[in-house]
């Protein structure tokens, strides 16, 4: 393992993020909160360590895979630890494990809170909130290396622990260019919903902070109500929107961009999304309104249901109906949506549109193959053969990604709570939604949860949005064992 | 630039490593996804699997935009194909490579008539580098460049060296050659050498001159092998058969060429009048004993296997050969030369040169004065051949009286054609041809490199 390039590019990581670190600080200025001291106390502290790393000089640039996968993992940590004490120092959290909680939540993009008051909170500290997500949505990682004119970083072992998905494409041939593309877009779909929803007479702060939350499909609200808070369909309508779009790889809006919309909307992951939307939108609408009392019109259910799916499937987690209250079908088809999550290469998390697909067919293919054994069968998606190793790899994934659902139920049971509440925390957890189910519902939050639980569930947070790889190598004793 | 490639094989994936790390950006098409995904993971690159030469695959990999465009797959035609197909949806340049002598005599024909930019056949590049080594055998390595206007020849120092100790503005009155010393590499460092510069035993100098110049001094230092009379070439393939061709147009040598297979001798004889074709196993020393190999002045091993190539030039070696010069795939250059071997050549490697040499002249033609652009000493420093313009501040000025930047030299002046080593009494004069070697990177202008 390369020791000296993973704590040189861990160093430049944490600059970036004291650079970034000074937004808020603008904020707290601008609404007079006067705790800038909080935030450039963190700055100073940031700088500090990624300088004294940074005295440590690679003799050998070369990274492998598993380098890779540490860099990212150990930058995640901690990039959250440092993006916790904000909220620890100004006393808005005064607990550091909830701070830790708070803040690997939202650079995960799960948007699950222990806060119990949000709105009694400072802007700057709401708005760094907020910042986690979008920043978490698309990857710190790939924005340094966006910004970073590095040669030594280009390597596609860090772009591929980060970006999810079964299998990683670039955009363009360059490393640099390919994360610059995808940030330019990422700011642009932020900037229009923001833009959007100031148009709906939404305060600009809230818009921002809405859209931020939104395009890292996260889900932290700077009301107590969450989205239901404003009442207000034009915006419900927006924000729908926009969580579809967001939960779309972004590798489909660039074909957009450059005009090869044959390409674009022949996607096949794509026609899968879209239609698994429309489907459970529809089936959840009907359930609604025939069985929910205080629903009476055929328009409010499809407003709530078409609402709460784009949140689920997206894993963004905006609540604007307490779906906890919805009859068994309704609950079970939104526990489904949330392992499916958004499509490879979108900010979405869940096992990702594609890698649902690969796994489907395989097991088709399989049982077809017990019926007929000499049979040969390949896996087909955009007309293009998907290679073995990739159908191994998800099959292997799917695999990891249960054992680690069970054992992390397993724990969070020794809290002593319902079993709807130990199961779909840890679900909602691992696939960066949010809400789950009864004591961790839409209307809840995770304070009331014990230590262990938080950080069982902080464990599964970065396990999730990092395709759990990074964070199980990062945690193998045999990875930090010299001439393994 | 934007370049795209088709075929993943040695030479590819040469290109695409270094034209990448240069800031291009890359394209590779192959056929194995394996392939392409170990590349993708090892380069900067964008890896497409597929046929290069599908319409589809060459729209996917954005051709159209190309600036320039290789095709390096091992099927002549396919190469051809895919530079066709590419040239007619848009590339800029593109570049074929064709190693089938039958098409040789069509070069012509497909630049002006199919557009291919350049072909390029590294078989015959390794049989020009072969020949240029057993023509001037003192030197470790010869580089060309200036399109092969000049050679720079590599000769390394030991300790009983007349030059060591000698300081370079010495060399001219000890040894009375005339010699521009371009580059002296020392452990891992080179050095653009002043004149109170002093060699030490262990250096490798990287000098240049006219042949007879070199010839002498090569003499006064006591490392002069006479020319190559009698060579010997093991393994008659596509190298081989170029390598005869070429030495056996020039009627200095006695030539013998090794081949194992009968259906190929006869080709070879057919093809090779003069030359001696032996219907043999080369590697077997048995066989080398008894085609008197203590008699050859040069030995070139060029079967197919590294192993066997070392094995037999170390042989040859011991057997008091001249010259023994190895071909090789797989071994890096300088592991071999350390073993022993005088001079090892690898055909794919002198391919992915001359290209990168290409795309670099055409690159610093964009925007400079610069006409030429070669990588020498592994890249470490950079020859560049200017055209001196009306804007030229210092024309007529002998060149004691100008100021040159350090780390920078002037190695020759070609005018009306002619190459010539400049003393410290000529001038450059408008219209000229310059060459400078520089390790500082690159100049836009000529002008920058006077003080």
């Amino acid at each position: 393992m390369n020791y000296r390039m993973i704590i040189s590019t861990i160093s430049q990581l944490l600059r970036v993020e004291a650079a970034l670190m000074l937004l808020p600080v603008f904020v707290s200025l601008y609404y007079h909160e006067n705790i800038e001291y909080v935030f450039i106390m963190v700055i100073v502290a940031l700088f500090l360590v990624s300088l004294i790393s940074g005295l440590i000089k690679p003799r050998n640039k070369k990274i492998f895979a598993k380098d890779g996968f540490v860099i990212v993992a150990l930058s995640w940590i901690l990039m959250s630890f440092f993006g916790c004490l904000p909220f620890f120092i100004s006393g808005a959290i005064p607990n550091i494990i909830d701070a830790f909680f708070e803040t690997v939540s939202g650079f995960t993009t799960t948007g699950a809170t222990i806060l119990v008051d949000i709105e009694s909170l400072p802007k700057s500290i709401l708005f760094w909130r907020s910042f986690t997500h979008w920043l978490g949505g698309m990857g710190v990682i790939v924005f340094v290396l966006a910004i970073l004119p590095h040669k030594d970083m280009q390597s596609m072992h860090v772009l591929r622990a980060e970006v999810p998905g079964p299998s990683v494409g670039k955009i363009v041939s360059k490393t640099m260019v390919t994360a610059r593309i995808l940030y330019m877009l990422y700011f642009l779909l932020t900037f229009m919903e923001a833009l959007l929803l100031c148009i709906g007479k939404v305060p600009l702060f809230d818009s921002v902070n809405i859209a931020l939350s939104t395009a890292g499909t996260g889900g932290f609200a700077i009301k107590n109500a969450s989205i239901a808070a404003y009442d207000n369909l034009y915006m419900e309508i927006i924000i729908t929107i926009f969580m579809i779009l967001f939960g779309i790889n972004f590798n489909l809006f660039y074909l957009l961009l450059i005009k090869q919309f044959k390409r674009a909307f022949k996607s096949e992951e794509l026609c899968t999304y879209l239609t698994i939307v429309v489907a459970c939108t529809l089936v959840i609408a009907f359930n609604i309104y025939t069985t929910v009392d205080n629903i009476t019109t055929f328009g409010s259910a499809l407003r709530q249901s078409s609402f709460t799916v784009a949140a689920i499937i997206s894993t963004t987690g905006f609540v604007t109906a307490d779906f906890d209250l919805w009859p068994s079908l309704s609950k079970t088809i939104i526990v489904i949506l949330m392992f499916i999550g958004g499509m490879a290469g979108s900010t979405g998390g869940g096992l990702k549109v594609a890698r649902v697909m690969i796994l489907l067919k395989s097991a088709y293919n399989e049982v077809k193959k017990t019926l007929n054994p000499r049979v040969v069968r390949t896996i087909k998606i955009d007309g293009a053969i998907i290679d073995a190793e990739t159908v191994k790899a998800a099959n292997s994934y799917f695999i990891i990604y249960f054992l680690i659902l069970l054992i992390s139920t397993l724990l969070v049971s020794l809290n002593g709570l319902d079993f709807a509440t130990t199961l779909t925390s840890v679900i909602t957890c691992l696939n960066n939604v949010g809400p789950g189910l009864s004591k961790v519902g839409p209307v809840c939050n995770y304070s009331g949860l014990s230590y262990l639980t938080k950080l069982v569930l902080i464990f599964d947070m970065l396990a999730g949005r990092l395709e759990i790889f990074p964070i199980i190598i990062l945690l193998s004793p045999s990875s930090w064992k010299k001439n393994r | 630039m934007n370049i795209v490639i088709v075929g993943g094989g040695k030479i590819g994936l040469s290109l695409a490593e270094h034209l990448s790390d240069e800031g291009h950006s890359i394209t590779l098409i192959d056929k194995n996804p394996s392939i392409i995904n170990s590349c993708v993971n090892k380069y900067d690159i964008l890896g497409l699997n597929g046929n290069g030469a599908s319409y589809e695959i060459q729209q996917e990999a954005k051709v159209n935009n190309a600036d320039i465009f290789i095709s390096t797959t091992s099927s002549d035609e396919l190469n051809l194909l895919c530079c066709l197909i590419a040239r007619k949806s848009g590339a800029g340049r593109t570049i074929a490579r064709v190693r089938n002598p039958e098409y040789s005599q069509q070069f012509q024909f497909f630049k002006e008539q199919l557009g291919v930019s350049m072909i390029f056949n590294p078989e015959f590049e390794a049989s020009k580098e072969i020949s240029k080594i057993l023509q001037f055998p003192s030197a470790i390595n010869i580089e060309s460049f200036a399109k092969g206007a000049v050679d720079l020849i590599e000769i390394k120092l030991d300790e009983k060296s007349p030059l060591c100790d000698t300081s370079l503005s010495d060399l001219t009155q000890k040894f009375n050659v005339k010699v521009i010393v371009c580059a002296v590499q020392r452990g891992d460092d080179v050095i653009i050498p002043r004149g109170d510069f002093v060699f030490k035993a262990g250096d490798k100098v990287h000098l240049t001159s006219y042949q007879r110049e070199m010839i002498k001094l090569s003499k006064q230092l006591g490392i002069y092998r006479h020319k190559n009379k009698n060579v010997m070439i093991i393994g008659g393939g596509k190298i081989g058969y170029y390598l005869a061709k070429k030495l056996s147009a020039t009627g200095n040598h006695n030539i013998k060429v090794i081949e194992i297979d009968k259906e190929r001798c006869e080709f070879l004889a057919q093809e090779l009048p003069g030359v001696k074709i032996i219907n043999a196993d080369g590697n077997d020393t048995d066989i080398l004993a008894e085609e008197r190999v203590e008699d050859i002045d040069g030995l070139v091993a060029l079967s197919t296997i590294d192993e066997e190539n070392i094995i037999t030039s170390l042989y040859a070696n011991s057997m008091g050969v001249n010259k023994t010069i190895a071909k090789v795939n797989h071994i890096p250059a300088s592991i071999i030369t350390r073993l022993g071997v005088d001079s090892a050549i690898s055909s794919r490697d002198i391919a992915a040169e001359l290209i990168i040499g290409y795309i670099r002249a055409l690159e610093a033609s964009g925007d400079s004065e610069i006409i030429t652009l070669y990588k020498l000493v592994g890249g470490l420093i950079e020859a560049m051949e200017f055209k001196i313009a009306d804007s030229f501040k210092y024309a007529g000025i002998p060149l004691k009286d100008l100021n040159v930047n350090k780390n920078t030299i002037i190695v020759s002046i070609v005018r009306n054609g002619v190459v010539s080593f400049p003393s410290a009494e000529d001038s450059i004069e408008i219209g000229d041809n310059v060459i400078i070697v520089s390790k500082q990177g690159q100049f836009r202008s000529i002008n920058e490199i006077f003080k």
